[in-house]
């Protein structure tokens, strides 16, 4: 009984940490947008910023997967 | 999830470190088709090149770049490692995206060695250049004096963080591509519940493909951000002057 109960909130607790990916993506999309922004107004010096974007997003989405790890670990670790 | 599993080659004992299991089998692979890009391919040193030994001189040209624009001319020394890092990641990458693959660089226990190595190799590195001048990197000289402790305890944090983020980043983009297309894959079969299967299987076909698009480019990508990354702790290494 108490094992059911233990697994059952495990599973919800996992649901509830994906919501935060959502965040992620809001912060890549305000990464990529800010840099489309400038991009479109200074078309030639867009090229020298694109490394900085990729380490941008990378940053942005890694907090998203810590967030999908939680999920997994309550998931199968639990 | 059983695609994550590691299971040894031959039979089905226990897996020791002697073991031969699917990772082996797959690191193995991994090491075939970099040789033979980089070496075979390269073997005829035409001056004009021929396909394969294009595609291994756009491969170099591309990290040669990387690692001298972001950590500069004395990053160049540490090249060949940048460029077995990226190498590696990017064939494992691409690999594990052909049909029944195991894909090795979805394993913490793989990507945490190489996020561990690079933290363990740019501290070393940082001390034996610098010496004691390496705790530069956490003072910040251009913020007001009284708030310099405090921003020298969350740079050091977030120092010893960098390994955890590194590994994660990578394991954690392997993993939850792989599982998407695995969950569509499980709706795919449902056309022979000839009710809602007729619409389900249709649309299940291509998100898979769509997916699998994206997970070719995201396989690129990660192995470009995590060589990137790299690159920006050892220039902090090199110059950690703020």
């Amino acid at each position: 009984m108490e094992e059911a109960i233990v697994t059952g909130l495990a599973y919800a607790g996992a649901g509830l940490a994906c919501t935060g990916m959502g965040g992620a993506a809001v912060g890549v999309g305000h990464v990529v947008g800010n840099y489309l922004s400038g991009a479109l107004r200074n078309p030639s010096a867009a090229a020298g910023q694109t490394a900085t974007m990729f380490i941008g997003i990378a940053f942005a989405e890694a907090l998203g997967i810590f967030s999908f790890l939680v999920a997994l670990l309550l998931m199968f670790a639990v | 999830m059983d695609q994550f599993l590691v299971k040894p080659l031959f039979g089905d004992g226990p897996i020791n470190w002697y073991t031969p299991t699917n990772v082996t089998l797959w690191m193995f692979l991994t090491i075939v088709v970099i040789t033979l890009l980089l070496v075979v391919a390269t073997r005829g040193r035409a001056v004009v090149p021929s396909r394969s030994q294009s595609i291994a001189e756009l491969a170099y040209g591309f990290v040669y770049k990387m690692v001298e624009d972001v950590a500069g001319k004395d990053g160049v020394k540490y090249f060949p490692y940048i460029m077995t890092l990226f190498m590696f990641i990017v064939v494992a990458n691409f690999l594990g995206l052909l049909p029944t693959a195991f894909t090795t660089t979805s394993h913490l226990a793989v990507t945490g060695v190489m996020a561990v190595g690079v933290f363990l190799t740019v501290t070393i590195l940082g001390f034996v250049l610098h010496g004691a001048g390496f705790l530069n990197l956490f003072w910040i000289s251009a913020a007001p004096l009284p708030l310099r402790p405090i921003l020298a305890l969350i740079e050091v944090i977030s120092y010893f963080v960098r390994p955890v983020s590194h590994s994660i980043r990578l394991m954690g983009n392997m993993m939850a591509g792989h599982a998407v297309i695995k969950v569509f894959a499980a709706f795919a079969p449902l056309i022979l519940i000839s009710g809602i299967g007729i619409v389900v299987t249709p649309l299940s076909i291509l998100a898979i493909t769509a997916i699998y698009a994206l997970e070719t480019l995201v396989a690129f990508i990660q192995a470009y951000v995590f060589t990137i990354l790299t690159c920006v702790y050892l220039k902090d290494a090199l110059h950690p002057h703020h």
